[in-house]
């Protein structure tokens, strides 16, 4: 085994590319969520914004393009779901299911064309001086401006729910729908207005997937990536800065189980007579997220503390 | 003016219609969809939809692929009642199929009667010890079912790829991920000539009846339809909310356990790498689409496997990816889901009252 392979400065850099797809879709679920809805379909817009974006970037050559592309075709999948839970009332958790199903396969059946082909490449940011700082430098100031993006938008998020009326009101219809639509705040069509946000950010975390993240589309290549942004949301207890943390976090698992792989580790363990195999360690991020879960439910008042009390609740206007 | 009102009591007509109409809903999208594909609509929903009911290898192939969708879907019904969302039969049924055909493999070289049934066992205690992770996560740590049985899905076919690949691998199998080909005794017996029908077909007829009865005449079926709807008197009634999370998930791991095992020793022959094919979340559909009824998911079951037979003839007639049978299913359940507004609550007029 060889571990002096495994660059620290390189391995930083690595997991914050590889946190953003989480970043985005999970601080998108959170909006949705402090709302009062619960959308489960995060994987199938995410993955639908993943083939929109390529598509779009391939065919105008834009990486720009791509990325608005990926946010308005991961909006455009949410409103089927807004539709049908809010209008239709219909179950959320079934209806989310649905949305992943759904998405997953238009995506596939979207994105046939388009296997094997290699995206335009989106420049990274030169900083003058400040990205030619030795170590420094590579740790933050060698990114895309999606990358950066993210962090603002999980600034964003914190100072409009906890700085604005806007966000107030937006919590206040997640916590008791009732009484927010007794103050006659539109309900409805602020969720609608929440899950359109989701939706947009969970197709821009799909397009950084597939436009810088991998590069490439390939089917079913989200592989979970919308689950486990969902478990980031709990992870977090719903405020924005533990997203963050939460999506390093299973950034940093991925690409250090990746790096593993590639070090011998597993060459090492078999030279002990460990029947050691790759498959075991492309389980970690599943299995963290589940040992995460279980770390911040365990604690049922701290769990509940910041979640929207009306979370999954269908709504209707009495009277 | 017309407005909602909820319906004071569910109406067994429009329950029944609804499914009917998401058919036909599903069937008019569908068309849309392959005319902006560029395919001939009626051609397309003739395919897949249509002709494999009038060919007789197609309708044997109907029950092959509706024995497992059944299965996992019956499993399921109970705990979706109940409010326990099991969404990784996926996962328990890949544990099923590994479980299975470990004892399949044990004994690659001694045949015998009582073979099948140690390997139905090995599939169902599979399913089910897979389904116990979220289970007792949920009872002992409050942690959400569906993230931690989902995440299961991932964790299980990577531990599938591991073991064709590793232990299970076939010695004399120039390196491919497959096992050993199971012996006569190992594999599930056939029903029909010339068919692949197996007795799973029997097993999952079979499980319709014990649901329906479980559903309907025990207190059992009582008590998870009384958790599902009204919580509080189920607490009140002495019904705990920890032991029937752990029966639900467990009895639907076994029967997903139970599926995968049938696809291993019937269909199959042997444990592959391409053994999830996506029956675990189809089943989700079957479930809803069934009602969660045990009679209605026999017959969604059936509706559902010719989604996957007619499309894989639509694959190679028509030149349509085979991804196109998800989007048929996603849109099937959206129908299904805007349908059952119409069994819950009712259109009325706004009468002025006079003063």
């Amino acid at each position: 085994m060889d571990l002096s392979t495994i660059d620290p400065v390189a391995l930083f850099a690595g997991l914050v590319v590889a946190a953003t797809p989480l970043l985005f879709a999970a601080i998108g679920e959170l909006v949705v969520e402090k709302s009062g809805v619960l959308n489960l379909g995060v994987e199938g817009m995410m993955i639908i914004g993943a083939v929109c974006g390529f598509a779009a970037a391939s065919n105008s050559g834009s990486p720009v393009v791509g990325f608005l592309a990926g946010a308005a075709g991961g909006a455009a999948i949410s409103m089927i779901f807004a539709v049908l839970v809010l209008v239709f009332l219909s179950n959320q958790v079934a209806t989310g299911l649905a949305l992943t199903l759904f998405g997953l396969g238009l995506a596939a059946l979207i994105g046939q064309p388009y296997t094997g082909i290699k995206p335009p490449d989106f420049e990274e940011v030169h900083v003058p001086v400040l990205s030619d700082l030795p170590v420094l430098g590579e740790l933050f100031f060698q990114y895309d401006l999606v990358l950066y993006f993210g962090v603002a938008v999980v600034a964003l998020v914190w100072l409009f729910l906890n700085r604005t009326r806007a966000g107030l009101v937006l919590r206040a219809v997640g916590e008791n729908h009732d009484a927010a639509h007794s103050l006659g705040y539109p309900v409805v069509l602020i969720r609608f207005a929440a899950i359109g946000f989701g939706g947009a950010c969970a197709g821009l975390g799909g397009a950084y997937l597939s436009l810088v993240r991998v590069p490439q589309w390939t089917e079913g290549m989200t592989a979970g990536a919308g689950w486990i942004a969902l478990a980031i949301v709990v992870f977090a207890t719903w405020k924005p800065w533990r997203v963050l943390l939460g999506a390093w976090l299973f950034g940093g698992v991925t690409i250090l189980q990746l790096n593993l792989q590639a070090s011998g580790f597993l060459s090492w363990l078999q030279s002990l007579g460990i029947p050691a195999q790759a498959q075991y360690l492309s389980m970690a991020p599943y299995l963290v997220t589940i040992l995460v879960l279980v770390l911040i439910s365990a604690d049922r008042t701290r769990a509940r503390l910041n979640a929207p009390a009306c979370l999954g609740r269908a709504f209707t206007a009495a009277g | 003016m017309l407005r909602l009102e909820p319906r004071p009591n569910s109406s067994a007509l429009v329950e029944m219609l609804t499914p009917v109409v998401a058919v036909a809903l599903t069937m008019l999208a569908g068309g849309i969809l392959f005319a902006v594909l560029g395919k001939d609509p009626i051609v397309a929903i003739d395919t897949i939809f249509i002709a494999p009911l009038f060919d007789p290898f197609s309708r044997s192939e109907l029950l092959i692929k509706a024995t497992p969708l059944i299965l996992i879907a019956l499993g399921l019904s109970f705990g979706f009642r109940a409010g326990i969302w099991n969404i990784g039969a996926e996962g328990q049924y890949v544990m099923g199929g590994i479980a299975g055909s470990a004892v399949a493999l044990a004994f690659w070289n001694v045949e015998g009667i009582w073979l099948l049934p140690l390997m139905a066992l090995a599939g169902i205690l599979g399913g089910a010890l897979w389904a116990m992770i979220p289970a007792i996560l949920k009872t002992r740590f409050n942690a959400n079912e569906i993230l931690v049985s989902l995440m299961l899905v991932y964790v299980a076919t990577l531990f599938l790829s591991a073991m064709v690949s590793g232990p299970l691998r076939d010695p004399q199998g120039f390196n491919f991920p497959q096992s050993r080909l199971f012996h006569d005794s190992a594999r599930l017996p056939l029903l029909l000539e010339n068919s692949r029908v197996h007795v799973g077909v029997l097993v999952a007829l079979l499980a319709v009846a014990v649901a329906q009865v479980l559903l309907t005449r025990h207190l059992f079926g009582f008590n998870v339809k009384l958790l599902g709807e009204a919580p509080r008197a189920a607490a009140f009634s002495g019904v705990s909310v920890k032991r029937m999370t752990v029966v639900c998930l467990a009895l639907s791991g076994g029967l997903a356990g139970l599926a995968g095992l049938f696809e291993v020793a019937g269909p199959v022959g042997q444990l592959q790498l391409s053994l999830p094919v996506g029956y675990g979340f189809t089943a989700i559909i079957v479930a809803f689409l069934g009602r969660l009824s045990p009679i209605g998911i026999l017959l969604a079951g059936l509706v559902m496997a010719l989604t996957y037979i007619g499309g894989e003839t639509a694959q190679f007639a028509l030149g349509i990816p085979k991804a196109a049978i998800s989007v048929f299913q996603g849109l099937f359940l959206f129908f299904l889901l805007a349908a059952d507004l119409m069994t819950r609550y009712r259109i009325a007029r706004i009468r002025r009252e006079a003063r």
